[in-house]
């Protein structure tokens, strides 16, 4: 191929990249280790901004995003507009759900934070089971953030219908509503801003031969429970006081959640969906409870996905060696399993014959080694993890911000000499 | 009562949560003791710590024995005309999540962990700034102090804090273990700490080996 122009060697680029990650999804040996840049704050920092920087300009991010990747050539990569460009939205919907840097006197450098509360009251089931979008549109979305406070008032559309429906209209003209209408067209336009960016950046990155691997978000529906609904705490109390309705809800959930992750990613013409763990790991929950409220729940969606033709990029978060032999219950050579302090020799064991692994290079590592113990780890990961192919190389949970700039350079660069 | 007694430290070590807190409250109206009421419960809490620690309990286990213990403890305390605060005197923790980071689900584990195994516990709750903890080890002169975080960011902050405790000149005779999220060994040397753990129980441990009974 040698005299093709630029553009031709970026596509080929781009082919090759792909390929290899799909040889190793696919169980088998790619040309040699592939890699997946996986970043929250890790490449503002990298091009010098702050955690709210990031947050705040899009533009910036996008440059930022494009130095990390043209230094690192990853083969694929994860987008970072969608996980961490909220801020100017967040503060025109006065969200309340987050804290995040130069807010509430969170320091700018500091990254965002999830506020664990509960959401919905233990009362709610039977209205979330009853109409989950009337309760989300009535109770949820008031209660976290300001703007939609009068979405409250709108009509309770599955019986206001007939002639309701045009007598019920009256809500939207009340000034408050209006009001808040407004405000939900400003965030919408701000969030059109911010999509724009992320579409020419990727299509960019595209051009550079550089594959976007995920292009939608999905959750274990117990996860979706606990964080987002009932506070870890109420999620935690209800295995005991109120397993049925938790039961009952998680069924809705298993058929609301793929559509959703189907949707977007259709819409943006891709096929990974990552799906980011957060109480499915050991010493959580009982090997009982993972199996009754998390595993069983989880797995249907993965397979929703899976039937439509999409790969599950699943994050496990913490040490999940203890449930290798139950999550390997998936069909074959169709999901990517991220992992974050399980035994990666353990893991392969497990999951040799059935699902690609990825991972796991410690934050510590990255923050306080040196280039060749970063090398020496990811030589060890690579001969362990990667023997016979199936693993992907990647830090634990993404790269951490702290990252030194030196050992993440090392861990790409070590990839590109791990040849099969 | 000897029966009701055993009773009830079956029930709150089963999780048997209405049962449990029925049967406190008959024995309470029916003029049981209430501070040995609340030794059944410590008694109750050490079979749940132990089955924790056989890793047939787990976190929502941890959780619920929580609940059943402060509505326990919330109908018998208003019986008890005498001071129980210096029952746990000389095996005190600070315990904090760091500067920077707003987590506390492990902070809060371990230390219910901690209380339940004897240990009196000072929580400075969470974004806790190195001076807090500084300030909070001169009122309180714990012999262990517990640095929490989740995030890669708290990293630092354990490392700031630890630095600020040496400044301070109150490193010597205090024990400084850290954990949740990533933290590992080479955290632990990286912050300057003396030990780390991966959860509750190793923090139990932890503490028992510094200060032993």
């Amino acid at each position: 191929m040698s005299g093709t122009s630029p553009v031709a060697a970026a596509a080929d680029g781009y082919a090759q990249r792909e390929k290899r990650l799909l040889d190793a999804i696919e169980l088998g040996e790619p040309d040699r280790l592939p890699t997946i840049l996986f970043s929250h704050f890790w490449v503002a920092h990298y091009a010098g901004m702050t955690c709210r920087q990031a947050m705040y300009d899009y533009e910036g991010l996008a440059a930022a995003v494009r130095k990390a990747v043209s230094d690192l050539e990853p083969d694929g990569f994860q987008p970072v507009h969608s996980m961490i460009a909220f801020g100017p939205t967040m503060d025109i919907l006065e969200y309340k759900q987050l804290e995040w840097p130069g807010h509430n006197g969170l320091s700018e450098n500091a990254p965002f934070q999830y506020l664990d509360r509960q959401y919905m009251t233990v009362e709610e089931y039977e209205a979330y089971l009853l109409d989950p979008t009337g309760f989300v549109l009535h109770q949820y979305l008031p209660r976290v953030a300001g703007a939609f406070e009068p979405l409250a008032q709108l009509p309770m559309y599955p019986t206001s219908l007939h002639t309701r429906i045009l007598l019920s209209v009256e809500a939207y003209a009340r000034p408050e509503v209006r009001a808040g209408l407004l405000k939900l067209i400003q965030a919408g336009e701000e969030m059109q801003k911010m999509r724009a960016t992320m579409s020419r950046l990727h299509a960019e990155l595209q051009g550079m031969g550089f594959p976007c691997v995920t292009h939608g978000t999905s959750h274990a529906p117990f996860d979706v429970v606990s964080d987002y609904l009932r506070g870890s705490k109420g999620a935690m109390l209800d295995l005991f006081r109120h397993k049925e309705r938790v039961l009952a809800v998680m069924d809705r959930l298993v058929a609301l959640l793929p559509q959703t992750a189907i949707a977007a990613a259709r819409a943006a013409g891709g096929r990974g969906v990552f799906i980011p763990l957060h109480w499915g790991l050991d010493g959580f929950m009982s090997p009982k409870q993972f199996t009754t409220f998390y595993w069983p729940q989880l797995q249907k969606v993965m397979l929703a996905l899976i039937d439509a033709g999409l790969i599950p990029y699943v994050l496990w978060e913490g040490d999940c060696t203890s449930r290798l032999d139950i999550i390997k219950d998936v069909p074959k050579a169709k999901c990517v399993y991220s992992f974050e302090r399980t035994d990666m020799f353990k893991a392969k064991e497990a999951l040799r014959d059935q699902v690609c692994i990825r991972g796991n290079v410690p934050a510590s590592l990255l923050i306080s080694g040196t280039p060749d113990q970063v090398r020496e780890h990811c030589k060890k990961l690579f001969d362990v993890a990667g023997d016979g192919g199936g693993f992907i190389l990647d830090a634990s949970v993404g790269i951490p911000d702290e990252g030194k700039p030196e050992n993440v350079l090392a861990m790409f660069e070590c990839a590109k000499q791990c040849i099969y | 009562m000897e029966d009701k007694s055993k009773q009830l430290v079956q029930l709150i070590a089963d999780m048997q949560e209405e049962e449990a807190v029925k049967l406190s409250r008959e024995m309470l109206d029916s003029g049981y003791d209430p501070i040995k009421l609340l030794g059944h419960c410590r008694e109750a809490m050490e079979v749940v710590g132990k089955r924790y620690e056989a890793g047939e309990y787990f976190l929502p286990e941890l959780m619920l024995a929580g609940e059943m213990l402060t509505a326990i403890g919330d109908m018998a305390k208003p019986l008890i005309k005498q001071d129980l605060s210096k029952a746990t005197d000389g095996k005190k923790v600070i315990i904090g999540t760091v500067h920077g980071d707003l987590h506390d689900i492990g902070k809060n584990i371990v230390t219910f962990m901690l209380e339940i195994n004897g240990f009196q516990v000072v929580d400075l709750g969470i974004d806790v700034p190195a001076d807090t903890f500084v300030e909070s080890i001169k009122t309180h002169k714990p012999k262990v102090v517990g640095l929490s975080g989740f995030l890669t960011l708290a990293f630092d902050s354990m490392k700031t804090t630890i630095e600020s405790i040496k400044a301070a000149g109150l490193r010597d005779n205090l024990k400084i273990m850290i954990g949740g999220g990533q933290v590992d060994d080479a955290v632990k040397t990286y912050t300057g700490a003396d030990a780390f753990g991966l959860n509750a129980m190793e923090a139990v441990s932890l503490c028992k080996k510094w200060m032993p009974a």
